[in-house]
Order: C-alpha cells, then sequence, then structure tokens
C-alpha cells in the first residue's frame, strides 16, 4: 500500500478540563490515546500519518496544569505552563535563571509562545530517520539507519548509544537536573515524584521511548527546590541555525563559589545521548578546586571520556569539551591554541 | 538626471493592503461549491519502473471521484517555439509518470471530496515498483562501474534532454578516482563541455600567483512562502486555473500545452503569488493534475502541495563539485581562471549554471582569459532549476573566497583587489565567442560607496583586536547577473472617467514590477498617481504581451515598454487636441490629466474629454486598428478593449548595444566563536547598481531579501540524502535550515549608484539576483578573513556549518569534502 505523507487522519478529540478527567480517559483508551499539550512534537507524527492514534486527549483546557506558583522555598511548575512564561517568570529568572535561559533558547518565539515546558521535557526523538517513519529500532525494527557505513549520523550521539543513535533534543532537561528538580507524575492510582535525572532513559533501558511516563501517566508539574537558588549558573546551546533549531550540544551549569574555589558544582548535557546526562564524574573532580581554565580544561576531558563518534558527529566531541570547559570557566574569558 | 515626480518616490503599492490584512485571495483561498481535493502519490524511491497501480480498493471509497494517472496527460514531445527550459524545468518531465527519477516524483493523485479521503485512498493504492539503478552523487555516476541515473546514458550533452543523443555515457577512469579519493577533483579527467576565451595557459604561466583549489557547492531547495498550489474548473469548454506563478501572461502557453488544450481555451487567474524565486517561472507540469481531474469530474478541484511535496517537486538550486586555478598578477589583476565544474542537475535535463558560474566571474571579475570545463551529470535527486541568480552564489562560493585568499597572500586590500578586477561600462565578458558588451557597469562606484558606509578601513583596523574566545572578520564581494530583456509591448487605456488604466501582462509575486514599472507610464504621462488603476492578475484583464517574470528583467523590459506605450499615447492624445482645438500635435504637452498647449495661449483638454473623443474617432484611438508589430496576445487584448476609450499600445523598439547586467556589492562583518565554531554575521551593506531607481523602498527590500538569501546559501540551508537507499532524509524547514529574520543581523544598510544605464531610455536596470551573490561571498569572505586571524585556510565547501569550521581550526580538513549527500 502506498505512503502518504500529508494530512492528520481522523481521530477521537478529547479536551478535559481536569487532570483527573484526563486520566480517566487515559485509563480508557490506554495505549490508543495520544496526549496532546502544544502540538510542537505532536503534529507532525500525525501529519505523517506514522503515529496514528484513534484517540487524542488535549490538555489544553486544564486549568491547574498551567502556572508557575511558590511551593515551600522552592517553585513548581505546571506542566502544560509555556517556555515563554518560564523564561519570564521573575522568580525563575531571579532564582533559577539557568532555567529561563534554556527556555528562551528553545525553537522560535511562535513556538515558545505554543510549546510547554512539560512537552519540551518529554518530547520525542528528531532522529530524522525515525521522523520519517523508516522501521529503525526506536520504531520496534530491527536496525539503526544512523548506525550504518551510509549513515547521516552528524546530528546523532556520541555517548551512551546502544543499537539506537538517538538524542535528546530538549534543551531545558540538563537546567531541570543542574537544578535537582523533580517531576510530578500522576494516574489514576497515584502519584509519584521522580529526580529529573530519572525520568529519562536511554536506549539499554527501553529503546522504544526517551522518558518512563507511562501510558496511563501525566506529567503534571515540575517543582524546582531551594537547593540551588541563587546560585552561578551557565546555559550554553550550540545549533546550526540561531533559532528554530535543536541543540547540537547544550551545556547548563550550577555552581557554589567560595572566593575562586568550587565548592559545589552540577553539569549537564543534552543532545549527546538519547538522554540528557549529569556529568559525575567531571563534577567531582572539580570539588574544592579554583576556577581556573586547566581546571576545566580536565573536568571537560573527563567529560567526554568514552564518547564514540560515528562518521560524521565526531566535533560534538571537541565542542562538547569546549562547552563544558566554559561551563566551568565562564564564556568570555579564553585563550585559544590552535 | 531628469527630476521624477514618481519614479524614485516611494510610494504604497496598489495591492499591499489587501495582503497585509488577508484579503488578498491566494489560489488555496478559492472555494466552490462541489469542488474535490486531490492528493499525489510520490514514488517512495529514486528510480523505478510502475510495473502495476491496482487503485480498486480507493476507488471503492466513498467520497472518491477519480485517480489521475499519465495515461490521461496528453502526449509532449517537442518542444514549443519560444519557450526556453529554463523557464519550463524540463522538456520531457511531465505532472506524472511511469518511471520517477527521483524519490517524490508524482505517479498518479486522486480526488475525493475532502483531503482526509484523499490521503486514505492514496494509502488504499497498490503500485508494484520494479527498482532501478540511482545515482545520489554525481561523481558515483562517472566511477568506470557507477550505476547511470538514466537508463539512456548519465550525463546531458545536450540543451533538451528529450532522446538519447542529448544523454550519453561518459565514465572516468580508475586514476581519476585516485585524485577524487585525495580530496582533489581530477583535472585531467574528461568534461563534456569546453569552452574558453583567450589564452588560459599563458594567462596561468605568466601570473606572480596561481591558487588551484578543489570546492564543493550545495544544493539547496526552494521552498517559497507559497507551495504550488492550483485551482481548476472547467465551463463551456474553458479551463479556468487559478494558479501561483510568477509570469502571468508567460505562463498561458506552459499551462495549456501541459494540459493539452490551445492557449485560447485558458482563462488563467494569478493575482497573488507567494513568491517563486524562479521556481514559477512560467508555471510547472503538476498544473495538469487538478485541470484533468476537474475535466474527468466535471467538478472543481483544488491541488494543494504538502511542505514535503515541496521539497521533492518545488525546484533545488543545483550543487557543484569543482575545482578551480585562478592566477593573480603581484598587484591583484587575474590573469586566467580555468574551471571545471560537475553540476548535478537531477534527473531531467542540463540546467547549465556551471556555464553560468564561470560566465558571472569573467564578468565580475574581468580575467584576461577563461576556460570553461563542465559535466551535466543526471542524478536521481529532485529537479534543479532557476533559484533566485542561477549560478551565482555558486560562482562566488568558490571564487571570492580565492581571491580573499590571494589579496592575503599579496598582501592586497580586499576592497582594491576588487576594484582592480571590476568591470567598467566598456567591459565585455563571456566564457564563449563573441564576448557581450556591457550596457553599463558602476561597480567600482558601487564598491566606494559601500567601503564608505560600512566604514572599511576604520573596521579593519578594529576588527584586528581580540576578544575571549572569538574572532572578527569582515568579507566583501561582488555580485553580477542578468539584469533586463527588450522587445515586450505595454497597453494603456484612458477611459471617460478620465483614469489611465495600465494593463501588466507580469505577474504579481512580490516583486512588485507590476505595480512599479506601471509608474514609468504615469511619469511620462505627467498623471498623477491617484488617477491610475494598475489592471493585473488574469488573461481576462487583457494585457499585453510581457517578458517572463524571472531573470531580474521585468523592471527594465517593462519600464521600456511603458515608456513606449506612455509615449504612444501623448503623440494620440497630441493629435486629438490639436484635431479639436487647432494647431499642430507638436504644439501640446500633457500633464495632470489634461492636454494643453505649449505656449499657454489658452485651450486644454481633459483626459476624460479626450477618451471620449477617441471613441467617437475610433482607428488607433480607441483600438479598432493596431500596430503590427505588437504580438497576438496584445493584439487580442486591444481588441477586446477597442472602443472602451483612448488606448495606448506599442512594442518596446528601442535599441539595446549590449547585454543589460546590474550589479552588487557587499560588505560583512562576522564574530566567529572558536571553541563552538559558531559564527554570527553582525553587520551587513550592500550597494547595488541597478540604473535608475523606480521605488527606493522596495530596492531596499529586494537588496535586503536578495541579501539575506545570500546568507542562507553561506550558512546553513542544505539537502541531505541517505546514499543506501537514495532518500532524502532532510525533509523538514527545520531540517534544511533556510535562514529565518532572527539569523539576520538587526540592522543592516543598502544603497543604490543610482546611475541610469545609458541603453535603456528610462536608465532602469533590473534588481532582483546580484545582492544574492554579493552577501554570499561578502559573509564567506568575512568568515575566510576570521579564521586567517589564527591562520588557518579558507573553507572549500558550503554550508559553512560549525562542524566545518571546527574542521578547519582543528586538522585543518573537510571531512568528506567532495560528497555530494552530506
Amino acid at each position: 500500500m502506498a505512503e502518504i505523507r500529508d494530512v492528520i487522519p481522523a481521530f477521537e478529540l478529547f479536551q478535559p478540563n481536569s487532570v483527573a478527567n484526563a486520566l480517566g480517559l487515559l485509563d480508557k483508551y490506554g495505549q490508543d490515546a495520544w496526549v496532546l499539550a502544544g502540538g510542537q512534537d505532536s503534529f507532525d507524527w500525525l501529519k505523517d500519518r506514522i503515529k496514528r492514534p484513534k484517540v487524542v486527549v488535549d490538555l489544553g483546557a486544564i486549568k491547574e496544569l498551567k502556572g508557575i506558583r511558590s511551593v515551600g522555598d522552592g517553585l513548581e511548575i505546571g506542566a502544560t505552563t509555556s517556555l515563554t512564561e518560564v523564561a519570564r517568570n521573575p522568580v525563575v529568572k531571579q532564582r533559577y535563571s539557568v532555567l529561563a535561559q534554556a527556555a528562551e533558547n528553545v525553537a522560535s518565539p511562535l513556538i515558545r509562545n505554543q510549546g510547554t515546558l512539560g512537552g519540551n521535557l518529554s518530547q520525542d526523538s528528531r532522529c530524522w530517520y525515525y521522523r520519517a517513519g523508516r522501521p529503525c529500532f526506536r520504531a520496534g525494527g530491527d536496525l539503526c539507519y544512523a548506525d550504518s557505513p551510509t549513515g547521516m549520523n552528524r546530528e546523532h550521539a556520541i555517548l551512551e548509544a546502544s543499537g539506537c543513535m538517538t538524542v535528546n533534543p530538549s534543551d531545558t532537561a540538563p537546567a531541570l537536573l543542574v537544578l535537582d528538580a523533580k517531576l510530578v507524575l500522576r494516574s489514576r492510582h497515584g502519584e509519584r515524584v521522580i529526580n529529573a535525572e530519572d525520568y529519562f532513559v536511554g536506549p539499554v533501558t527501553d529503546v522504544r521511548r526517551l522518558n518512563s511516563l507511562q501510558p496511563n501517566e501525566l506529567l503534571t508539574a515540575i517543582r524546582i527546590p531551594p537547593t540551588w537558588a541563587g546560585a552561578q549558573f551557565y546555559f550554553e546551546k550550540v545549533r546550526d541555525r540561531q533559532v528554530w533549531d535543536f541543540a547540537l550540544v547544550n551545556v547548563a551549569a550550577a555552581m557554589r563559589l567560595s572566593g575562586r574555589t568550587i565548592q559545589h558544582v552540577q553539569l549537564a548535557v543534552n543532545g549527546v545521548a538519547a538522554r540528557p546526562l549529569r556529568l559525575r564524574a567531571a563534577e567531582a573532580a572539580l570539588q574544592g578546586k579554583g576556577r581556573t581554565e586547566q581546571a576545566a580544561e580536565a573536568a571537560a576531558q573527563i567529560a567526554v571520556q568514552g564518547a564514540e563518534p560515528l562518521q560524521h558527529n565526531g566535533y560534538k566531541v571537541t565542542l562538547m569539551r569546549n562547552l563544558i570547559k566554559r561551563a566551568v570557566r565562564g564564556g568570555a574569558e579564553a585563550t585559544w591554541a590552535s | 538626471m531628469a527630476e521624477y515626480k514618481l519614479i524614485g518616490h516611494d510610494y504604497t503599492t496598489p495591492e499591499m493592503l489587501a495582503k497585509v490584512t488577508g484579503q488578498a485571495k491566494y489560489s488555496e483561498d478559492i472555494r466552490a461549491d462541489g469542488m474535490l481535493f486531490c492528493k499525489l502519490l510520490l514514488s517512495p524511491i529514486p528510480h523505478a519502473k510502475v510495473l502495476k497501480v491496482d487503485a480498486s480498493e480507493a476507488l471503492a471509497m466513498n467520497g472518491v471521484a477519480a485517480i489521475l494517472t499519465p495515461d490521461d496527460l496528453p502526449e509532449v514531445t517537442v518542444p514549443p517555439a519560444g519557450l526556453t527550459p529554463f523557464a519550463l524545468g524540463g522538456w520531457t518531465e511531465r505532472a506524472l509518470t511511469k518511471e520517477p527519477l527521483y524519490e517524490g516524483e508524482p505517479i498518479l493523485a486522486v480526488a475525493a471530496v475532502d483531503e482526509v479521503t484523499a490521503a486514505e485512498a492514496i494509502e488504499k493504492i497498490k503500485v508494484d515498483l520494479e527498482p532501478l539503478p540511482f545515482v545520489i552523487d554525481p561523481l558515483d555516476a562517472l566511477r568506470p562501474d557507477g550505476p547511470n541515473g538514466r537508463t539512456q546514458g548519465n550525463v546531458f550533452v545536450g540543451h533538451v534532454g528529450i532522446d538519447s543523443k542529448d544523454i550519453q555515457t561518459l565514465k572516468w577512469t580508475a586514476k581519476d578516482f585516485e585524485e577524487v579519493a585525495a580530496g582533489r577533483l581530477p583535472w585531467d579527467a574528461k568534461a563534456t563541455v569546453e569552452t574558453s576565451v583567450g589564452d588560459v595557459e599563458a594567462g596561468l604561466k605568466q601570473a606572480d600567483l596561481v591558487l588551484d583549489e578543489t570546492f564543493f557547492v550545495q544544493s539547496t531547495a526552494h521552498q517559497v512562502l507559497e507551495p504550488r498550489s492550483t485551482f481548476a474548473y472547467w465551463q463551456n469548454g474553458k479551463l479556468y486555473l487559478y494558479g501561483s506563478t510568477q509570469s502571468m501572461i508567460r505562463s498561458v502557453g506552459p499551462i495549456a500545452r501541459w494540459v493539452g488544450i490551445e492557449p485560447s481555451q485558458l482563462v488563467y487567474i494569478s493575482e497573488y503569488s507567494g513568491g517563486g524565486f524562479g521556481s514559477k517561472i512560467q508555471s510547472y507540469p503538476y498544473v495538469a493534475i487538478p485541470a484533468l481531474l476537474s475535466k474527468k469530474t466535471n467538478r472543481p478541484v483544488m491541488l494543494r502541495i504538502s511542505r514535503e511535496a515541496e521539497n521533492y517537486i518545488g525546484r533545488m538550486r543545483p550543487g557543484f563539485q569543482a575545482r578551480i586555478k585562478m592566477g593573480f598578477r603581484q598587484d591583484g589583476r587575474v590573469t586566467a581562471i580555468d574551471s571545471f565544474i560537475i553540476e548535478d542537475p537531477g534527473p531531467y535535463e542540463l540546467t547549465s549554471q556551471a556555464e553560468v558560474a564561470a560566465q558571472v566571474a569573467s564578468n565580475s571579475y574581468q580575467p584576461l582569459a577563461i576556460r570553461f570545463r563542465g559535466i551535466y551529470v543526471a542524478t536521481n535527486t529532485p529537479p534543479k532549476g532557476a533559484q533566485r541568480a542561477p549560478g551565482l552564489p555558486q560562482s562566488v562560493s568558490m571564487f571570492e573566497p580565492l581571491i580573499s585568499k590571494a589579496a592575503r597572500k599579496l598582501g592586497l586590500d580586499q576592497v582594491e583587489i576588487r576594484k582592480i578586477n571590476a568591470p567598467s561600462s566598456d567591459s565585455k565578458f563571456g566564457v564563449r565567442e563573441p564576448l557581450q558588451n556591457l550596457t553599463s557597469a558602476y561597480v567600482r562606484e558601487a564598491l566606494n560607496r559601500g567601503a564608505e558606509l560600512f566604514k572599511w578601513q576604520e573596521r579593519k583596523q578594529r576588527v584586528s583586536q581580540r576578544s575571549g574566545p572569538k574572532v572578527r572578520g569582515i568579507g566583501v564581494s561582488v555580485g553580477s547577473f542578468t539584469a533586463g530583456s527588450v522587445g515586450y509591448d505595454g497597453l494603456l487605456l484612458v477611459k471617460p472617467d478620465g483614469k489611465l488604466y495600465i494593463h501588466q501582462g507580469i505577474g504579481n509575486f512580490g516583486a512588485l514590477a507590476v505595480m512599479d514599472t506601471a509608474r514609468v507610464a504615469a511619469e511620462f504621462l505627467g498623471m498623477p498617481w491617484k488617477q491610475c488603476e494598475v489592471v493585473w492578475g488574469g488573461t481576462g484583464k487583457h494585457v499585453p504581451w510581457s517578458s517572463n517574470s524571472g531573470g531580474s528583467q521585468t523592471s527594465h523590459a517593462h519600464s521600456r515598454a511603458n515608456y513606449a506605450t506612455a509615449l504612444d499615447l501623448k503623440r494620440k492624445l497630441q493629435e486629438i487636441a490639436a484635431q479639436q482645438m487647432g494647431g499642430s500635435p507638436e504644439a501640446y504637452e500633457v500633464d495632470n490629466g489634461y492636454v494643453y498647449r505649449k505656449d499657454n495661449t489658452g485651450g486644454s483638454l481633459a483626459f476624460a474629454k479626450a477618451a471620449e473623443l477617441a471613441i467617437k474617432l475610433g482607428g488607433k484611438y480607441d483600438g479598432h486598428e493596431i500596430p503590427q508589430q505588437v504580438n497576438a496576445v496584445t493584439k487580442a487584448s486591444v481588441t477586446a478593449l477597442a472602443g472602451q476609450g483612448l488606448i495606448g499600445v506599442a512594442k518596446d523598439e528601442f535599441p539595446r548595444k549590449g547585454a543589460t547586467q546590474g550589479f552588487a556589492a557587499g560588505f560583512a562583518e562576522v564574530e566567529l566563536d572558536l571553541e563552538t565554531g559558531v559564527y554570527r554575521i553582525v553587520d551587513y551593506t550592500s550597494v547595488a547598481d541597478v540604473g535608475t531607481v523606480l521605488h527606493p523602498r522596495n530596492l531596499g527590500g529586494q537588496i535586503l531579501g536578495g541579501s539575506v538569501e545570500g546568507f542562507g546559501h553561506i550558512t546553513t540551508r542544505n539537502m541531505i540524502y541517505e546514499r543506501q537507499d537514495g532518500k532524502l532524509v532532510s525533509r523538514r524547514m527545520y531540517q534544511i535550515r533556510p535562514p529565518s529574520i532572527l539569523d539576520v543581523p538587526l540592522e543592516m544598510t543598502w544603497d543604490a549608484v543610482n546611475l541610469p544605464d545609458p541603453q535603456n531610455p528610462v536608465g532602469i536596470k533590473g534588481t532582483g539576483e546580484p545582492p544574492v551573490g554579493a552577501a554570499a561571498g561578502a559573509v564567506l569572505c568575512a568568515i575566510s578573513d576570521a579564521l586567517s586571524r589564527v591562520d588557518k585556510d579558507i573553507i572549500y565547501r558550503t554550508p559553512i556549518r560549525l562542524d566545518r569550521v571546527l574542521a578547519a581550526l582543528g586538522s585543518g580538513k573537510i571531512h568528506d569534502l567532495l560528497a555530494a549527500y552530506a
């Protein structure tokens, strides 16, 4: 039968007005249901006719999923809060600026107005083979097109790849990792709160999914503890086009200094593996060290250890190393030697 | 220069309000009772033979009206006279095929009550395909045992890919491919085209510096804002077709040909078109699909093209694999250019942009000798065609960085070396004898003005200072391109309401020449613009025979045609006035809607009254007599308008010595991050030589809009294929990466030399294309300049992505320099 990558096929649309109603629908329709938030990931899957849900559950009308509120000394951000709102929120900007910066770097102003924080965390792989509907590992098949002698893998993984060479495309994920954020997942059977880092899964755990959200579950909120409020932050995203593009590599850092000595630091990157990576070995190497070019360089070297570039993405190793280096050292101060 | 009231002044074009308020109707906006929507079944593989199609299940669906297959299309074999392959995009190419030659080529179409049903019906069709050998990389086709992209062969040798004499087989030797493996195009390998002017060998020998480098220039998909959507219905034996094309009247012949009807059977409506950039010059074969489905079903049919299908059928700029030798004297003068260029025109026919690339180099740099050798290799990638300045960005991508490198080696200023080599009005150009004369060239003036606006000397000092991991670089480039044609008609009508109706057969696709050149007629009749109506947008509007709307020719062609026609109308007004009020026609002048005695001895006649008198007089005055020399299309339009008022009609028969060429100089500053390879264009200035400035605000839009296209060619735009199965992997806008408005500097500066072209009585030259090359070259040279600050070489492959910058900063070797799919 012929293929056509055009026109969204008909589906039954539900627009529940409460999380409880949404969860009821997810429970009822199970695998047949597709959760729609901002739609920026969903619509091209649907228009390409590759994902063909019978039922779409649109979260747009659920007020309790939107907005940013103080909880204790920290913050709770509703999962369908727009990226624009996250980027502009005064408390986020003042206390957790790494998240505001990350949100501000997502895609384009239009997409940030429509796209949600929960969606940015939960979005699917952008591997061009997978998104074209090819029968790869991630789609349930038995090969990875990117990991073949002719594979076009410039945008693919250099770390933790196993079978599938996908990278996670989220910009906000590494920011939330360094902030020790927690994610609230709800189903009809209750609520679980997990570390942001544990939300994401690599191909070894599950090659079909980028996160641990279950079919009957909703990501309802993102909680940010006060732990890193007001720390020294760094975020940088490197992409081909300065707007409306996914990260080739992005980096987030949170740091507390005593004078020029690093007391605590948390580092995370994305765009290099199927999940955002906390760089614990590099963090450990920096603990108690001076914030110097040399310390930054050494930590960056540790971070890229074990990187296995493919034919076209060797530059990502250089990029990741240099981004970590300047996340530690700071962006402006550098000496460059060829 | 003459003092003009309209020419050279800003105004709001008459279609602007409809566009910005959304009232403008594009083809896709049209709705009709009982209409059907159609969808295409595209080939899933790059080359195949269709063995069998079973659409029974689809046709049995509720709401499915018909399918259209290649058997329903008229035979098209012989190119009709007067139609150029440049404009048509293919002689042998048809709307649907039994032998798809690229992934995404339409095989059949389905019409149904709505798009949801049509798409479902496509999925129910069984197509048996026999895969055939395919080629994505032109070099693969030249390998001794490499596959051929066409069953007839692998290289195009004729200009019309219509039979076996136009497609032949050429293979290089295993030894040639040892060179390829080393990252060089083999200099001694066979070519299919060779042409030269002067003694290139001697030129290279006498040079103080010879650069010899291999380049790769990528192909870029068009992705115009409005996809090529078409709406069609039939009434009383005539086809009514709403299309999105650049040309209006010049699209009629090709559309009729593809549908298989006479031009007189077509009522073509194209009031608003959302951009073409060379991909819609005279329409495209797919217009036949809704037209013939409508005929089959006797219902109106809409074809909307998706973004993904635009990637496949919407045309692309052809990419090059090339090797260039360029000789320079100590003072920077270019002694010789020797070029060997492999072009990928796609599967259908030769696109000859490789030769254009050499030709524009001959113009911009005036080498003392030049040779071009080339091969046009058939590949199973989407068909290539014109894309704003076809051949020019590819040309500057090779020559400009070489000139920059030479200037650095010779210790010359980058602006000075371009001035030393720049053409002047008495220069000639070409890669074939006889050389063509220029009508005018004010390139040094443009370079001087640009250097002044850009503060070149001051900036040169400033950018040499480093800050942290970032270096800055500045670049300058020249772009040249064809800028005008001659010999077309104009048609003016003054009605008894006193208004001047300016009929225009060129298209309204954003470049606005359709409005701007109308101002020329008003200018020379002294007619207040508010008393003028521009009449455009379809065959039913009775328009004159016009130039193609493409190739930067309309402003030139129709400023001349409308000037000629204004003179004709003026003469008729003078004659009518003389008849009414005595004296000779020469005693009368026209202005402000009146014809009056020059000596102010009384007596004047309003245009409204003159129109009434013209109707009474008949004959040539009201269109019942038509000058012999105008085109048959113009004659038919005049006949339709005859009796409605005073008619002016004329053909542009003004002499022109030489070829009209436009020029632009571009100046860019970039900031390049040595740790990430990311660079940003921080400032840009462009100065154009477009003759007399017709409409400043629109010119600014053309110069800066064209510049952004040039930026995209250098920075991000790309097509990537999977070589294993020949399928496109960059299918989406975010993957093919045209620059967005947030990728360009906030403030850009433009200016024009504003010196009239002596070979156009109105002084105007075309505008659209040179700025693309100037911008591409300037950004490329600015990147080269930045890299030179850390003693790194230029980059030999576009687009200059950050991974290539990092490679240049590291080993200096570009990964897969010559690979056409990466």
